[in-house]
C-alpha cells in the first residue's frame, strides 16, 4: 500500500546528536540532495567548541539546522518543524527551540538511564509527558541499524556507528529525497574499506525502507523544487565561497596568491582549502602566531603576490601593528575576520558582528583601513573579490568581514561565468617616475595610490617602513607639516574609494517612512522579516552595506530620506554609533548578542513595533 | 661560489642554479643610498655597515635582487643606508615579514637586520621559527646587549646583575646566549664575528651568503653610548688574543697569543679549556662545522655566556638541510604537474552541480 504523500512549501529540520554522532555529514548529505532536488535552501550548523565532550553530554551535542522549500529563502529557518535526536542530551539541549506541534524523531535505544543520567533528566521524558506537545516517532535507530547489518562481517561498533545513515534514509524517505546521489557519495567515501561503504549503504536503505513500511508514519511529504533562476548552481558554505573568491581574484589579478594564517576557529578551513590549491601557484604558510601570519603576508605584498591573512577575532588584535604598518608602507594586503563571539575566546564556534569597531579602529595613530562585508554564505566569493580589487587599486590593507554563520552556513549557488567577473589587475611601476629618480610616495593622481614596484625592478631599488615619510620621497621625514599633509592624504585616499563603488540600493517600497540598515550575515535575517512585515501590509523598506568602510558616497542622503532607521545588529550598536557620528541620524538599534544568528520572527516583531510607534502621533 | 649542494648560495638560487651570475661591474658605493647615516658617532654598527657595502659586490648579484629588510632598534635603520631593495618594520618581526618575502620570492637575496632585543627579546618566536625552517635568509644579529633606541634598558642578552636606569639593583635575567638559542632551534648556519675586526666579519659574512638555506650570525657590536667596552676583552689589543677562539673547519681548536691554549672534549660531555703543553695537541678537539648533530657546537658556544672570558668566533655550524622556499616551490611545481594549471571556471563547478531551467 503507498502511503500518503503531502506537499509543504519549506520544511526545516534539526539533526541532532552527540559530536561522535555524524550528525554533520548527515546534515551535509541531506543537504546536497536537497539542493540537487532544486529546493532553495539555507544551513547553519551548530557544533560545540569541544572536539570530543564526554559521549552523552549537553556540552558535547552537535546540531545541523536546513531550511529548504519551494520558493527562495533568506534564513535556515527560525525554529525546526522536525528534531531529529540521537540521545537524551541531544533531546533536552534542543527541544526549546521546538515550537509546540513540531514533529520529534528520537533514537529509543539511546535512552538509557545512564544517558538520561547525563543529559540530567530525572525520569525518562519519553514516557513522562515531557514531550505531550510535540508528534513523537519513537524509533530505536540504533538497534534497527544493527539489526540491518546482522550480516556483516563488522564489529558491533562499527554497525552501531551506521546508525546516522539509516537517521538519513529514514529522513529521505519522508521528504521524498532522491537516494542516488547518497549511495554513490557513501560508496565513494568508504572506497577503501568496501564492507563499511556497504554496510552504510544497507542502513541508509534499511532507514528508508523502514519509513516506507512502518506504521510509525502515516504520511510523507513532498517539497516541490524552487522557481530559481536559469544557470548552473552548487551548494556552497561561506568558507568555501572565500576561498574561492581568493583564488578568483588571484586569477582576475593576475598575481600568485599568498596566504599566511595560523590555525584559529573559525577561519581554518580557508588555510585548508586554499592548501589544495597549489596547482594555482597558491602559496600557504601556516605561520608560528597570528604575528607572523600576517607578517609574512605583507612580506609577500612587498615581493608582488596578491597576499592575505585569514583569522577571527583575537588573531586580528595581534595582526593590528603589521596592518598598521602595511597603512604606512601602503601596500595591498587582505585580511579576513571570520567573527565569533568575544571578547577574548568567547565563544569560538559561535557567531557574531562585534569586531566592526575593531577593524575600523583598532590601531595605533590615524590609520583608516577600508572594510568590506560579505552579506551570504556565497556572497563570500564576491566581497573577496571586492576586497582585493580595492586593495590592489589603492594599495592598501582591507578588512574583509564574515562571520561563523556565513563561514559555515551554506546556500544554493548560482555558479557565475568566469568572464562575467571583473579585471583587477593593477600594472607594478618598471620605470623611474621623477626626473629619473624614482619616487616610492609619488601619488597617482586620481586614486591618491602609489607606485607598486617590487623587488627585482632594475633602477627601482628602494626603502620603506613605518616611519613617518616625505610625501613624493618616501625618506624618513620628522617634519610636523609633512605629518599633517601624509596622515590626510592617507585618509582622502580611503575616502576616495567611496567614488569607485556602487552607491548603496534600497529596495524601498512606497509611503515607507522606516528605513531598515544592516550589514553582514544579518541580510538573511532582516530580508526574511521586512518580506512577512510587508506581507502584513506594513510599509518598510530596506538596505544593506557592503562597504563599511568608506560607505558608499550616497549613504548621507538615502539616510535623510526616512523618518527612521533600523540597525539590527549581532552587537551592541556599532554600525549605528557610526552612522550616528558620520551622519547625525538618530537611527534606532536592535541588539542582540547570543552567539546566534537573529531569527526572522523577533526582527519581524521589532519592524512592526518601530512601525506602530512611527505612526503615533 | 656554491655550497656542497651545488646550488648558488645566496638567494637568486633558482633564478642562477643552471647558469654562471652575470659579470656585474658593481663597487660598494653603489651600495650606498642618498640617505645621510646617522648612528651616534663611534658606534658599531658603521663598521658593520661599510663591511656589508664593501662585500656585497663579490657576491655577483645585482641590487635590485637584494632586499634588506629589519624590525626596529638602532641596527634596524641599516636598510635605509643600503641602495638595494629595503624594508624597516616593526619590532620583531622582520625575520616573519623575511619569510614571506623568500618563500614568494625564491629569487631574491634577502637579508635580516636585527638586534638583540628585537630579535631575542620581542621577537624571539619568529627568530627560532625562521631558523628551524631554514627559510634562504640571512640573518645578522648585532648584539650589543643592551637598548641603545630606548635609551639604555638592559637586554636579553645582557650580563645578570647589569645596572641600567630599569635596573637600579641589578638585572635579574640569565642572559641569552644567541649562538646557543639558533643550535637549539638547530639552524643551518651558526657564525658568530665582530664588528671592529673587518676581516674576520667580511669573511663570515661571506660564508652566511654562500650558504643557502638559513643563515645566522650574531655580531659583536659595540655601543659606545649605553654599553661601551661590552666585548673589550675580545677586540682591545692586549686581551683579545687571550680571548678570542678562532674556530677554523677541520683543525684543533687553539688559541692565545702563541696557540698555547687549546679546548678539549671531555669524557663528561663538555669541553674545556686546556694548556696544550699539559695534553698534547692530539687531545683537542677538531672542528667541524659539518657535523648533523649540533651538540658539540652547541657546547662551543657555551664556552663563554657573555663574552667575559675566551670566546669563540667563527662559524659553528654549516650543514646542508632542505631549504623552506625551495620546497614550497616544488609542493606547487607538483601540483600543477599532476593536476594542470589550475582552471577557475572547473574549481567553481566542482562537486555536485545541478542545472536550472
Amino acid at each position: 500500500m503507498t502511503k500518503p504523500v503531502q506537499a509543504l512549501d519549506r520544511v526545516t529540520i534539526r539533526f541532532a546528536g552527540d559530536s561522535g554522532d555524524g550528525m554533520q555529514l548527515t546534515g551535509d548529505r541531506f543537504t546536497s540532495v536537497t539542493a540537487a532536488y532544486g529546493n532553495d535552501l539555507s544551513t547553519l550548523p551548530d557544533f560545540p567548541a569541544e572536539i570530543r565532550a564526554p559521549a552523552g553530554s549537553i556540552p558535547g551535542v552537535s546540531g545541523f539546522q536546513l531550511h529548504f522549500a519551494s520558493y527562495d529563502i533568506l534564513t535556515p529557518g527560525d525554529a525546526p518543524d522536525v528534531l531529529v535526536a540521537m540521545n537524551p542530551a541531544a533531546l533536552k539541549a534542543n527541544l526549546r527551540d521546538l515550537p509546540k506541534g513540531a514533529t520529534l524523531i528520537v533514537n529509543t535505544d539511546a535512552f538509557t538511564a545512564r544517558n538520561l543520567d547525563k543529559a540530567g533528566y530525572a525520569g525518562n521524558p519519553l514516557d513522562d509527558g515531557t514531550l505531550g506537545d510535540y508528534h513523537v516517532h519513537a524509533v530505536p535507530l540504533t538497534s534497527l541499524t544493527t539489526a540491518s547489518l546482522k550480516d556483516f562481517d563488522i564489529t558491533k561498533k562499527e554497525a552501531e556507528r551506521a546508525k546516522n545513515m539509516f537517521a538519513l534514509g529514514l529522513m529521505s524517505w519522508l521528504y521524498s529525497r532522491p537516494t542516488d546521489a547518497t549511495i554513490a557519495f557513501l560508496k565513494k567515501k568508504f572506497a577503501s574499506r568496501p564492507v563499511i561503504a556497504e554496510a552504510n549503504v544497507t542502513a541508509f536503505k534499511a532507514g528508508y525502507h523502514y519509513g516506507e513500511t512502518t506504521e510509525v508514519f502515516a504520511v510523507s511529504y513532498e517539497i516541490a523544487p524552487a522557481p530559481l533562476a536559469k544557470g548552473t548552481y552548487r551548494n556552497i558554505s561561506g568558507n568555501l565561497a572565500l576561498s574561492y573568491g581568493l583564488i578568483a581574484a588571484s586569477k582576475l589579478s593576475g598575481l600568485p596568491l599568498f596566504l599566511g594564517a595560523y590555525p584559529i576557529t573559525p577561519a581554518s578551513d580557508v588555510l585548508h582549502e586554499l592548501a589544495k590549491h597549489k596547482h594555482f601557484g597558491v602559496r600557504t604558510f601556516q605561520a608560528e602566531d597570528e604575528i607572523a601570519g600576517v607578517g609574512a603576508a605583507l612580506g609577500a605584498a612587498f615581493g608582488g603576490s596578491l597576499a592575505v591573512s585569514t583569522s577571527s577575532g583575537p588573531g586580528i588584535a595581534l595582526k593590528a601593528e603589521t596592518i598598521g604598518l602595511a597603512v604606512s608602507l601602503e601596500l595591498p594586503l587582505l585580511v579576513i575576520d571570520i567573527q565569533r563571539g568575544g571578547p577574548s575566546t568567547g565563544l569560538p564556534t559561535k557567531t557574531e558582528q562585534s569586531d566592526l569597531l575593531q577593524v575600523m579602529f583598532g590601531r595605533n595613530g590615524e590609520a583608516p583601513v577600508p572594510v568590506v562585508a560579505a552579506a551570504t554564505p556565497s556572497d563570500c566569493f564576491f566581497a573577496a573579490i571586492e576586497a582585493a580589487r580595492i586593495a590592489l587599486a589603492y594599495r592598501t590593507p582591507v578588512i574583509l568581514l564574515s562571520d561563523g554563520y556565513l563561514a559555515n552556513g551554506s546556500e544554493p549557488w548560482r555558479i557565475p561565468e568566469v568572464d562575467t567577473l571583473p579585471d583587477i589587475s593593477v600594472p607594478f611601476t618598471t620605470e623611474p617616475n621623477h626626473e629619473g629618480d624614482f619616487w616610492p610616495y609619488l601619488r597617482d593622481e586620481q586614486t591618491l595610490a602609489r607606485p607598486w614596484a617590487v623587488p627585482g625592478t632594475p633602477g627601482l631599488e628602494h626603502r620603506i617602513g613605518g616611519l613617518e615619510k616625505a610625501d613624493g620621497t618616501g625618506n624618513i621625514s620628522y617634519d610636523p607639516e609633512n605629518h599633517d599633509r601624509m596622515v590626510n592624504l592617507r585618509a582622502a585616499k580611503v575616502a576616495g574609494i567611496a567614488r569607485g563603488i556602487a552607491p548603496v540600493e534600497v529596495d524601498h517600497q512606497d509611503g515607507a517612512r522606516l528605513l531598515v540598515l544592516g550589514w553582514g550575515s544579518t541580510y538573511g535575517p532582516i530580508g526574511a522579516a521586512v518580506r512577512s512585515v510587508r506581507g502584513q501590509g506594513g510599509k518598510v523598506a530596506q538596505a544593506h552595506l557592503r562597504h563599511l568602510n568608506p560607505f558608499p558616497a550616497n549613504l548621507g542622503e538615502v539616510l535623510a530620506r526616512y523618518e527612521a532607521v533600523l540597525i539590527p545588529e549581532m552587537n551592541t550598536g556599532q554600525l549605528r554609533k557610526l552612522v550616528r557620528a558620520e551622519y547625525l541620524v538618530d537611527a534606532k538599534g536592535y541588539n542582540r548578542v547570543s552567539g546566534l544568528p537573529f531569527k526572522a520572527e523577533e526582527l519581524e516583531h521589532v519592524i512592526v513595533e518601530m512601525l506602530e510607534g512611527a505612526s503615533r502621533p | 661560489m656554491t655550497t656542497s649542494n651545488g646550488r648558488s648560495g645566496n638567494g637568486a638560487g633558482r633564478a642562477t642554479a643552471t647558469g654562471d651570475p652575470p659579470v656585474l661591474q658593481l663597487a660598494a658605493k653603489d651600495f650606498k643610498s642618498d640617505q645621510e647615516v646617522r648612528w651616534c658617532p663611534g658606534c658599531g654598527d658603521y663598521a658593520v655597515l661599510s663591511a656589508v657595502q664593501s662585500f656585497m659586490p663579490s657576491l655577483g648579484i645585482p641590487r635590485e635582487r637584494i632586499v634588506f629588510v629589519s624590525g626596529i632598534g638602532c641596527s634596524s635603520r641599516f636598510p635605509y643606508y643600503m641602495n638595494t631593495y629595503g624594508l624597516h618594520s616593526i619590532h620583531g618581526r622582520a625575520p616573519a615579514i623575511a619569510t614571506g618575502l623568500a618563500a614568494s620570492r625564491p629569487d631574491l637575496a634577502v637579508w635580516v637586520i636585527t638586534g638583540d632585543g628585537d630579535a631575542l627579546s620581542i621577537g624571539g618566536n619568529h627568530l627560532i621559527h625562521a631558523l628551524r625552517r631554514n627559510v634562504n635568509l640571512k640573518i645578522l644579529l648585532f648584539n650589543n646587549q643592551i637598548y641603545g633606541l630606548t635609551k639604555g634598558q638592559y637586554s636579553p642578552t645582557s650580563e645578570r646583575g647589569k645596572i641600567t636606569k630599569s635596573t637600579p639593583m641589578g638585572s635579574l635575567d640569565w642572559p641569552f646566549n644567541p649562538v646557543s638559542v639558533a643550535l637549539g632551534a638547530e639552524a643551518t648556519f651558526v657564525a658568530r664575528t665582530v664588528d671592529s675586526d673587518r676581516k674576520h666579519l667580511t669573511e663570515v659574512l661571506r660564508r652566511a651568503a654562500e650558504h643557502r638555506g638559513a643563515a645566522f650570525v650574531e655580531i659583536y657590536q659595540n655601543c659606545p653610548i649605553f654599553n661601551d667596552g661590552a666585548f673589550d676583552l675580545l677586540t682591545d689589543h692586549d686581551s683579545r688574543d687571550d680571548n678570542q677562539i678562532r674556530l677554523e673547519h677541520g683543525k684543533p681548536i687553539r688559541f692565545g697569543p702563541d696557540r698555547e691554549r687549546g679546548v678539549r672534549l671531555t669524557d663528561q660531555a663538555s669541553v674545556d679549556l686546556v694548556e696544550v703543553a699539559d695534553v698534547g695537541e692530539d687531545a683537542l678537539l677538531v672542528h667541524d662545522e659539518h657535523r648533523d648533530d649540533p651538540s658539540l657546537a652547541f657546547m662551543l658556544g657555551r664556552l663563554s655566556h657573555t663574552a667575559k672570558g675566551p670566546t669563540p668566533i667563527g662559524v659553528f655550524r654549516d650543514v646542508d638541510r632542505p631549504v623552506y622556499d625551495d620546497l614550497m616551490a616544488d609542493q606547487l611545481d607538483r601540483a600543477a604537474a599532476k593536476q594542470g594549471a589550475g582552471d577557475l571556471a572547473k574549481l567553481l563547478h566542482s562537486g555536485d552541480t545541478w542545472q536550472i531551467g
